[in-house]
């Protein structure tokens, strides 16, 4: 990683507003002007004379709906007809295909649309007129003119009238405008509609769409990598003789993460491996229980200092003569991203170049280990992104994880083709999981049972400490680790929240969400915890303390209480309703849950959403990762942490153990969207945070127990 | 050599008779709708139609095949499929669509037994396809949608 240095480039700051991007490069595509086939009218926007538009799309679509969304944001300043719109993956080029919020091309942050909101809209506006500009020019009229809807382009007062792909080669001579014009929100026609349905769900109900998996190459040998069970564990020898004796397999190969076997076929290789043996070095492993870790971090938590990450008011003043001081400590385990496409590539090594098939997050790291590994040139990688099956974090890798091992496993092989496939055991195994977690929570109230003063110190890992990104901490405080237990909605009068910055050897990452994944457990159930001892209603009390701090908190809270017909947190029938409100990612999200208890474990029948996520470019798509993202906060709320065995290897090795949620313990979704002309937040993990302090406070009720942990079903 | 019908062809698998189906449809076959989950019959991703019955094809060894007749998502037909085709894409039901080849393997299956389900009878069907995006809202939306096209 010595050359990338992304702090140069403008990494967005901890804290700092998104930049909504006005940029429009042309990229290297501009120059494609063929006599026939598709011309590309900038980087983004390429026009074939059968009339479709394919939008180039920066970011990589792993169901979150990128290719949609950016393609409705070309089509509407473009005035295609969205039965022509068509999406596919930009190639690696940082300079043009830059994220805006990261100064490298990347996808997380859930910041697709954030970033990128205005750009498609420019480049969709900047086609429109080069193709009007065409027009004007084949018909000798004025560009004032000509009208462009539905895909056609007319004159009224001649009756002429064009499709894009008979003036696109016409188009690609004219002049790219320097500011494009964009439309008024109010005169949206695909924006905002629920009418505008996904590019990709065809494809993905036949077997067609192409996952990494699915790429096969003359020659390629598949390979898998024996990793070690124990997180830190090294080789310390191997004896390959039985692996080199079966069936298929190539070549076994020791490499930096583990031994690659090299085979003509995925069950060859998988047979090689089970037949390696391998002695593990474990001096450096952590081998220690997963309770013992948790133990250490309780410990930073309680008697570490910790870095003020956010404070105001007179702190010490309200906690110096209180009626009540309530106080409680909650702690969160390791959890894996556990993507159903677990982690996959493919590369050709050409000796002076490579070729990479993959469903890459990151392309610019990506692409910058590989070069570094192979030893070639950055421009001579070249990276093919393709649809992946899922992340939820686990393909965003800062260092490059995946792309380096698929890069190791070309250099051993020598020049040729390899498919590197991890297997389930790999992915809940290897560790890159969201950290472990202690939050303490303390609470002044004066004699009306009113929060004068709140103080949150809490110890987990840094996210982007030692990382490429390193840079964007700024004073001591990683904003990954400190996001959503700063910036509440509430005024409490007086608050600090500390940070107490511990180390793991366990290999730590962005899992959907990130810190708001523990702060907004952490605060609504404390806080749910002080109201209710109060006697203070959840609704009312949270209203109390929003005060006019947070209008477009508050509209969601109260629209969510209407929507669920709130009556308090006892219902008929053994079920009981949580409540929890957290803005994240320029989005707000007020849940309702509706709990009972079914064989000594939670049963959530129903959760009631309501939302503000500003301008909801594909409402629909919106409400599909809001019930997603709300399933998979679910699936750890109720069932998932890794924990280590008594041997000190993971104990969690695939889905018999790692138990997802399943169609049975889904509850039913009632989603309500502001309708709204605010700048679109972020959608991909909002959805995510409330639900677990929405289960658990209402758990509570049932229990009569408080959950002070994570997850709330443990084996 | 293995020698069975897959998706209306006669092939004969030349692969240990241990290789699962999984790894002969797509290795040998080059057949891709059918996906790598778990490898041991946890997900359900991988799930294919053996002599009319879903299967994990992950844990059915090849062997155990000959003779048999194996349909994938690739030929999956018949109004059921017809109709949770359609209804999965009206709801767009997929977001990364990984599982889907499974899911609708599962859902039309249980169209073709049970014509009309109620939620428990989609629950106790579908609970061994795990979907990690949880569509499942939409998933047991369009199983009642697709019912209502077959009764047309």
């Amino acid at each position: 990683m010595t050359a990338f240095s992304p702090s140069r480039r403008g990494f967005l700051a901890g804290g700092a507003a998104l930049i909504i991007g006005a940029h429009l490069p042309m990229g290297n595509r501009m120059a494609t002007t063929a006599a026939t086939g598709p011309v590309d009218l900038n980087a983004f926007v390429r026009i074939g004379e059968d009339n479709t538009v394919t939008v180039i799309v920066k970011h990589i679509e792993f169901g979150q709906g990128p290719f949609t969304g950016f393609a409705t944001l070309v089509a509407e300043e473009l005035d295609a007809d969205w039965s022509q719109m068509r999406a596919e993956h930009a190639p690696a080029d940082t300079a043009t295909y830059q994220n805006f919020a990261f100064g490298i091309q990347g996808t997380g942050a859930s910041t697709s649309v954030r970033n990128a909101f205005t750009q498609m809209r420019q480049a969709g506006a900047a086609a429109r007129a080069m193709l009007v500009d065409a027009a004007a020019r084949e018909w000798g009229v004025s560009a004032e003119e000509l009208t462009v809807a539905n895909g056609v382009i007319s004159h009224a007062n001649s009756g002429k009238t064009a499709q894009f792909g008979e003036l696109v080669a016409a188009a690609s001579e004219s002049t790219p405008p320097t500011e494009p014009t964009l439309k008024d929100p109010a005169d949206f026609v695909l924006i905002g509609k629920e009418e505008v349905r996904r590019l990709d769900s065809a494809i993905k109900t036949t077997g067609e769409a192409q996952f990494t998996l699915d790429v096969y190459r003359e020659g390629m040998l598949t390979v898998v990598v024996a990793h070690s069970p124990w997180i830190g564990g090294k080789v310390a020898s191997v004896d390959a003789t039985a692996a080199l004796a079966v069936d298929g397999v190539e070549k076994v190969a020791q490499i930096p993460t583990g031994v690659a076997v090299y085979a003509k076929n995925t069950y060859s290789a998988l047979k090689g491996r089970d037949a390696l043996e391998i002695d593990w070095d474990l001096s450096e492993a952590e081998t220690r229980s997963a309770e013992a870790q948790l133990e250490e971090v309780a410990a930073a938590a309680r008697d570490g200092e910790g870095v003020v990450a956010e404070t105001y008011g007179d702190l010490s003043g309200a906690f110096e003569n209180p009626t009540q001081v309530i106080e409680a400590e909650y702690r969160l385990p390791f959890l894996a991203h556990a993507p159903l496409e677990a982690l996959d590539g493919v590369i050709e090594h050409r000796g002076d170049g490579a070729e990479i098939w993959m469903g890459s997050q990151m392309q610019s790291v990506d692409q910058m280990v590989t070069s570094d590994i192979l030893g070639i040139p950055l421009e001579n990688v070249a990276i093919n992104t393709l649809l992946a099956g899922g992340s939820f974090g686990r393909r965003a890798q800062y260092d490059g994880q995946f792309a380096q091992e698929l890069a190791q496993v070309a250099k051993a092989g020598g020049k040729g083709t390899y498919k590197l496939v991890w297997t389930r055991s790999d992915d809940i195994q290897s560790g890159y999981y969201r950290p472990q977690v202690v939050h303490r929570h303390r609470a002044a109230l004066d004699e009306t049972g009113r929060i004068i003063g709140w103080e949150n110190t809490f110890a987990t890992e840094s996210i982007m400490g030692g990382s490429a990104f390193e840079a964007i901490i700024q004073n001591g405080v990683d904003p990954f680790s400190v996001e959503g237990a700063i910036h509440k909605p509430y005024d409490f009068g007086a608050f600090e929240a500390r940070w107490v910055h511990t180390d793991s050897k366990v290999p730590h990452l962005w899992w959907r969400s990130v810190g708001h994944s523990h702060t907004a457990f952490a605060n609504e159930v404390f806080l749910d915890e002080v109201l209710q001892g109060q006697g203070k209603d959840p609704v009312e009390g949270r209203l109390e303390l929003l005060g006019d701090k947070s209008p477009r908190d508050r509209r969601v809270l109260e629209r969510v209480a209407e929507m669920a017909n709130w009556q308090g947190v006892n219902g008929t029938d053994g079920k009981a309703y949580g409540v929890a409100l957290h803005p994240s990612y320029e989005s707000h999200f007020a849940y309702i849950a509706e709990v009972s208890e079914l064989s000594g474990e939670p049963r959530v029948h129903k959760v009631w959403v309501a939302a503000d996520v500003g301008i909801a470019v594909n409402p629909d798509v919106v409400k599909a990762q809001i019930e997603g993202g709300l399933g998979f906060g679910l699936s750890a709320a109720l069932f998932n942490e890794i924990t280590f065995a008594e041997d000190g290897r993971i104990a969690q090795e695939n889905f018999d153990s790692y138990r997802l949620l399943r169609i049975n313990e889904m509850p039913e979704v009632e989603i309500e969207l502001a309708v709204n002309t605010h700048n679109p937040g972020g959608i991909g993990e909002a959805g995510t945070p409330p639900i677990a302090p929405a289960v658990s406070n209402a758990w509570r009720v049932l229990t009569g127990t408080p959950v002070r942990r994570l997850p709330l079903v443990r084996v | 050599m293995t020698e069975l019908t897959v998706n209306g062809k006669e092939v004969a698998l030349d692969v240990p008779g241990d290789t699962p189906l999984l790894w002969a449809l797509r290795d040998e076959l080059r057949l891709t709708g059918t996906k790598f989950g778990c490898g041991i019959a946890q997900c359900g991703a991988c799930t294919v139609m053996v002599d009319g019955m879903p299967v994990r094809s992950c844990v059915t060894p090849v062997e155990a095949l000959e003779g048999s007749d194996v349909q994938t998502i690739e030929a999956l037909e018949g109004p059921e499929a017809d109709a949770v085709r359609k209804a999965w894409v009206d709801l767009d039901v997929p977001q990364c669509g990984y599982c889907q080849s499974g899911q609708i393997i599962a859902a039309a299956t249980l169209l073709t037994e049970i014509p009309n389900p109620t939620d428990e009878d989609i629950d106790y069907a579908m609970a061994g396809n795990a979907c990690r995006c949880a569509t499942y809202v939409r998933i047991r939306k369009a199983i009642h949608e697709a019912a209502k096209m077959l009764e047309g």
